[in-house]
């Protein structure tokens, strides 16, 4: 039988953010308005793309040391697992990372913020998770930057990451939040998410196990995919 | 139930998602040589004033010529792998919207129960303004299958059913498809809930 293996589950309410959220202003044109039509998976959204063979590339899991001198800021470990909602590990699928600098520059021609680029970093990486689900990426703590959101905003200080997992729809793309930080209470795209649960997600954890003396702080950060659905697909 | 982890929450991709997803040479599926007819899709992205998007990324899966995905899951022994051909591909639109893609026509794959689905590829559409992002599919003007596949069968408008069908231009050879994709408005895209 081709279809055996079951669908993912859907996200519970709540916990995934709104196409339309006016308060972060750009997606009032461009969230759709009909409402998406609900499909059951068949293998065209079971199955996705695989990247353990080294297919994208070798692991580029250290921003510090792409450029003959070292960047400027806090030296910090981004490390923890992908796990699906049981609790499984998802290993072999690729992690890509992309983040301003700690002066809040985006290696990025559309990013005209009066803040210094550092010719030592790009603040690009990517890494494919181990057989426990596990990474690793050392970089530099990314600085808070201003937006034209509505006046005076600015972005909590925050690392991109997207992650594909066994299935096209088990897809994530986001953001990753360090705790602590007072600007997340004014946060649109922070607090877009309603569940305040899952919006706690999005927040590494400081881990002293994780930091390297002399060296760099740690945080550790797992991240969490939509898992297997617990009925399986209709018989063929 | 109770037990299970709360999946992350999805964020926006942002305006600089180039720096860590560009990568040019992912538009061409074809660079392996994979079997299969080379077909190419273009289009432009819109919002709902009819702006250009010039900041979204669209990743595409698809099956082979023969109608199988490249992934372990996908067990019909009887149709033959490609191991020239992975199925992904993205394109980031450019300053007017554009996307372009290489590929090969997907074939024909299983769906639910008995069903068959005609050949398509599925999309995965990222842009700032999205917090999280968008599914639809690309099917094929002039493919018989298309009348009974599940999904296109289930959409009574046939405008909102015409949205999900790339146009083929005329006379190209190797064909040409035009694929628009509409984040809001009077001819939205029909998005899915997956």
């Amino acid at each position: 039988m081709a279809n055996s293996a079951p669908p993912f589950a859907r996200p519970r309410a709540g916990t995934q953010p709104p196409y339309l959220y006016p308060d972060y202003a750009s997606t009032v044109k461009r969230a759709p308005k009909r409402p998406p039509i609900r499909f059951e998976h068949t293998l065209s959204e079971i199955t996705g793309p695989v990247f353990e063979d080294g297919w994208a590339g070798p692991d580029n899991c250290d921003l510090t040391r792409q450029h003959q001198d070292a960047p400027l800021g806090e030296r910090m470990i981004l490390a923890g697992r992908v796990l699906d909602e049981d609790g499984r590990p998802v290993a072999g699928t690729l992690i890509e990372l992309w983040q301003c600098n700690s002066a809040g520059r985006y290696h990025h021609p559309v990013d005209q913020h009066d803040a210094p680029l550092d010719p030592n970093f790009t603040g690009a990486g990517q890494v494919v998770t181990n057989a426990e689900g596990g990474y690793r990426f050392l970089t530099i703590k990314p600085g808070a930057y201003p937006w034209r959101n509505s006046p005076n905003a600015w972005r909590p200080a925050h690392i991109h990451l997207a992650v594909f997992g066994p299935a096209f729809v088990t897809r994530l793309n986001t953001q990753m939040y360090f705790p602590g930080d007072p600007l997340l209470a004014y946060d649109p795209i922070f607090q877009s998410t309603a569940d305040a649960a899952a919006r706690e997600r999005l927040i590494a954890q400081y881990d002293p196990e994780l930091s390297e003396p002399e060296w760099a702080l740690g945080y550790r950060w797992d991240m969490v995919l939509r898992g297997r659905a617990a009925t399986p697909m209709d018989p063929a | 139930m109770a037990d299970k982890l709360i999946p992350t929450p999805s964020q926006t991709v942002g305006p600089f998602f180039h720096l860590g997803l560009d990568h040019p040479e992912w538009s061409d599926l074809t660079t392996g040589n994979p079997n299969g007819e080379r077909i190419a899709i273009e289009g432009r992205v819109l919002d709902g004033d009819g702006a250009p998007v010039p900041d979204a990324l669209i990743e595409l899966w698809q099956a082979n010529a023969a109608g199988r995905y490249a992934h372990p899951d996908d067990q019909q022994t009887d149709k033959p792998l490609d191991p020239n051909f992975r199925g992904f591909g993205r394109v980031a639109t450019d300053a007017e919207g554009r996307f372009r893609v290489r590929t090969i026509r997907p074939g024909p794959v299983p769906g639910r129960g008995n069903t068959l689905q005609a050949p398509h590829i599925n999309v995965v559409f990222f842009s700032r303004g999205l917090l999280i992002h968008l599914h639809t599919r690309i099917y094929f003007e002039g493919e018989p299958a298309n009348a009974s596949d599940p999904l296109l069968s289930s959409i009574e408008d046939p405008a909102v059913r015409g949205t999900l069908v790339a146009r083929r231009a005329e006379g190209s050879n190797p064909a040409l498809y035009r694929f628009d994709i509409v984040l809001q408005g009077d001819n939205e895209t029909a998005f899915l809930d997956l």
